[in-house]
């Protein structure tokens, strides 16, 4: 059973994530996590990361700030 | 002489005009996920404000040189990260030190080590990880590596729109991302499992 450092597949998977990978590039990487749990537990991981920091470093423009950009505004609210 | 006829020059700057108001209305419905990444590029919310108020200064200014129906977002993303790049960057501390680059399941397998493989398989064990620590990691990236992780995992761009924000090749923008999402999770793997 396939166990233990993918190394070759983590640049692979890291573009899977981002969705910037060519067809056959996909079909490759969704048969390598069909076929390795290993690899398949830490894309999981992974997806789930990306996820985590996109919502948990996201902060709403403070109060305020959208009256002072509107203010900039030459043409005139 | 060179003077316009009124007839031709008023219609004219009425249509500017319109052009101009419907440019700014589509860039102040972007402020609220322009300032996301330009938070997450400056230290304190009081720098993110200031570096947004005057990328919309700039972009009130240029609005000519916007082309209408390309990305306004990656326009104002454009301004914004040159402004940051001119204001003070230079003064702040560059890290020289040359990382023991880990692989990208870094994280994951020091998570695995200390929870046991099958924790990987819950979605939750990320909240481990607390907001501070994603912040703070995210923080002490060097700037060239930060820049192009808040624009492609905060920011949501492509690598080409990332490319063309930071004027870089793709190439380029896929190893800063490679590299710094890896010292991101050596960083947060500290934390973590200490």
């Amino acid at each position: 059973m396939s166990h233990g450092p993918c190394d070759a597949c983590e640049e692979l998977l890291q573009g899977y994530l981002d969705r910037e990978l060519t067809d056959a590039e996909v079909a490759e990487a969704e048969s390598h996590l069909g076929s390795c749990d290993y690899c398949r537990r830490r894309y999981r991981f992974e997806a789930s990361l990306r996820q985590y920091v996109q919502t948990t470093a996201a902060e709403r423009m403070p109060a305020g700030l959208m009256e002072k950009l509107t203010q900039l505004r030459s043409a005139g609210a | 002489m060179g003077e316009a006829e009124p007839e031709t020059e008023g219609p004219r700057i009425a249509a500017e005009a319109r052009d101009r108001v419907r440019f700014e209305e589509e860039a102040l419905a972007l402020a609220d996920q322009v300032y996301r990444v330009a938070r997450r590029l400056v230290s304190t919310r009081e720098e993110a404000e200031d570096l947004v108020q005057d990328t919309y200064g700039r972009a009130f200014r240029s609005w000519r040189s916007y082309t209408p129906g390309t990305n306004l977002r990656a326009w104002l993303l454009r301004i914004l990260t040159n402004l940051n790049l001119d204001r003070g960057r230079k003064v702040q501390r560059s890290p020289d030190m040359q990382p023991i680059e880990e692989g990208d399941y870094y994280l994951a397998n020091k998570m695995a080590e200390a929870q046991g493989e099958q924790a990987l398989d819950q979605e939750r064990v990320v909240e481990k990880l607390s907001q501070d620590s994603i912040v703070n990691a995210l923080s002490s990236l060097p700037h060239d590596f930060r820049d192009t992780v808040v624009l492609v995992d905060i920011g949501e761009f492509s690598y080409a729109d990332a490319a063309q924000i930071l004027d870089i090749p793709i190439g380029t923008v896929m190893s800063r991302l490679h590299r710094g999402r890896r010292l991101l999770k050596q960083r947060l793997a500290e934390e973590a499992v200490s």
